[in-house]
């Protein structure tokens, strides 16, 4: 980063703030700073809006009726799928698969192409910071085929191991699934080359883009992933809403996840004639009003432009490293060249949880935990981090806020 | 609530910081792992019986300032005691970390427990201040399996 570059303001935030309710809140009296972005982040007007005006003037089911409401809520359901589309470039928009959020979705993957394709002897790579949703449903595959999971160790720093990736690929691997961005750590993988030298033996790769979208630009045809997943509450979404991207090759060559309504051309006792793409895999009436919601979202997300957002939010990232280093007895987990606005860290004199109580009577919402990412912690030595994660709508002054109640932790348990 | 006086008293920085019986007994007779799977800790009582009586009683692990605090005075009041009266115990600290913030506390009954009452604000932490007791109940149980709080 340049100075010029940081001189110049990258984003208005003190007008965005005004967009978000939420940061308007107080807590103890004093402003609440909101740094549990990667949890979830919070949501613009615009946003709830949305959800308002669908429930208030536009709600019924979708592809069924004939009449005028129906029509209506069909075409703004199918205009947030087009959003999606745009935002992370897939090629057709019935590439777009709406989900319940980043776990179900691969789950969706690990249950239909996974059980197809995937079986005895096969092998599945991920890496050791994964989250527990790209862990699970993998393992829960591999018992049920008898296949084999491989895990790509990382360095202290918290980054991926390429080479001894690279000696994990063979014959028998069916599947690579990686994290883009660690929620725990906060690396951001370099997805691109994975991918590469997965295609290289003819293996597909799912995404993991639950802390990527929403922060970066993220264009689905440039990396070539095979799957790519998300989570709309994390990118200022509603909760309940998620993407599944895929590649129309394999979304054709994989059954249905669920079945019942939607999914399905014609029924008869005989034979089941399955929908087309998107619909195979949206059984049953879908989550209309935050599939919209999470359009609006793109909209805001776009609005604010995708590239100032990535810039400024790795400003933040700067500055608040620089903040946290001042600290006494801090140590940093997750210090990748390559890192998104995500602090994890561990305090000498405090433990995580005690870290996140007295920041919380500060008015500062940080997590403290394992982040859900359990192998990362063993990998660390360390039995949970507390963890600030940062969105553009933060400030620099919220980092200060920050180092000041982590001087205060550090008294109290001086 | 602006303060942190009523959840992190003197007294559960100060054991938090020196925990007392913080190390193994070779000689346990039995011994127990617990843990809080939400936050990470996990802590091991071990404990010498003599009979019915508890000679000795101390833990190791790692956990957060109330937990570990929790588990030191534990040990210090459990040590030469018979399991009537460490269970006895269990049920009016239990009784004291759950009840409602304002419910009236008997002071006598719990002596320097007393300190813990600051937790019933805080409902997330009452499984940081319960996880000793609930694995030192299961020790004396004469239970090897570990305790989880979830
Ligand atoms: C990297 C990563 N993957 C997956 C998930 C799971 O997302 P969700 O709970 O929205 O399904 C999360 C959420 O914390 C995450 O950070």
């Amino acid at each position: 980063m340049t100075t010029t570059v940081k001189k110049r303001a990258i984003l208005d935030v003190e007008l965005i703030r005004k967009d978000f309710p939420v940061l308007q809140l107080q807590r103890y009296g004093k402003p609440l700073v909101y740094l549990d972005n990667a949890a979830t982040s919070q949501k613009p007007q615009a946003v709830i809006d949305a959800l308002d005006t669908y429930y208030s003037s536009q709600n019924s089911n979708v592809h069924r009726g004939v009449h005028y409401l129906s029509e209506t809520a069909t075409r703004v359901y199918e205009e947030a799928r087009i959003k999606v589309k745009h935002f992370i470039n897939s090629p057709l928009s019935c590439q777009v698969i709406f989900t319940r959020g980043t776990t179900e979705g691969i789950n969706l993957v690990a249950q239909t192409y996974g059980r197809k394709f995937i079986g005895q002897g096969d092998e599945i790579i991920i890496s050791t910071m994964e989250h527990h949703s790209n862990i699970v449903p993998w393992q829960m595959l591999c018992e049920e085929k008898g296949a084999v999971l491989r895990v790509i160790p990382i360095t202290d720093d918290g980054e991926l191991m390429i080479e001894e990736y690279g000696k994990l690929l063979n014959k028998r691997t069916k599947l690579v699934a990686m994290g883009h961005v660690s929620n725990a750590l906060g690396t951001i993988n370099p997805v691109k080359q994975i991918i590469d030298m997965a295609h290289a033996f003819h293996v597909p790769v799912l995404v993991d883009g639950a802390q990527s979208v929403g922060h970066m630009h993220v264009d689905v045809q440039k990396l070539d992933c095979d799957f790519f997943v998300c989570s709309g509450h994390k990118m200022l979404g509603p909760t309940g809403i998620g993407v599944l991207y895929g590649k129309a090759e394999h979304l054709n060559a994989m059954p249905p996840f669920l079945g019942g309504g939607d999914m399905i051309l014609s029924v008869t006792f005989e034979k089941t004639t399955y929908n087309s793409l998107p619909y195979k895999f949206e059984a049953g009436t879908p989550n209309i009003a935050d599939a919209i919601g999470l359009g609006a979202a793109i909209d805001y997300l776009q609005q604010v432009g995708m590239d100032r957002i990535d810039a400024y939010e790795h400003e933040l990232l700067v500055y608040g490293t620089d903040v946290l280093q001042n600290i006494d007895g801090l140590r940093m987990i997750g210090t990748a060249r390559e890192k998104a606005a995500v602090l994890s860290f561990t305090l000498d004199s405090a433990h995580p949880h005690d870290i996140g109580q007295i920041l919380d009577q500060e008015g500062i919402a940080i997590r403290a935990g394992h982040h859900c990412a359990q192998p990362v912690m063993q990998r660390f030595g360390v039995p949970a981090t507390a963890r600030a994660s940062l969105a553009f709508y933060n400030t620099k002054e919220e980092l200060d806020a920050l180092g000041r109640a982590l001087e205060k932790v550090n008294e109290v348990f001086a | 609530m602006e303060s942190n006086r009523p959840l992190y008293e003197q007294v559960i920085l100060e054991h938090n910081k020196s925990p007392r019986n913080f190390r193994t007994i070779p000689d346990a007779t039995q011994k127990v792992n617990g843990y809080n799977p939400l936050c990470g800790d996990q802590l091991t009582i071990y404990a010498k019986m003599d009979g019915d009586r508890i000679d000795d009683i101390s833990f190791q692990g790692c956990g957060c300032a109330i937990s570990k605090s929790s588990a030191s005075l534990m040990t210090t009041l459990l040590k030469g005691k018979t399991r009537k009266e460490a269970e006895e115990l269990f049920v009016k600290f239990h009784t004291m970390v759950t009840s409602a913030p304002d419910a009236p506390v008997d002071k006598g009954d719990l002596g320097k427990l007393m300190v813990f009452s600051g937790v019933r604000e805080f409902p997330v932490r009452i499984k940081c201040a319960t996880l000793a007791w609930h694995t030192m109940l299961s020790l004396l149980d004469k239970k090897t399996e570990p305790v989880s709080t979830e």
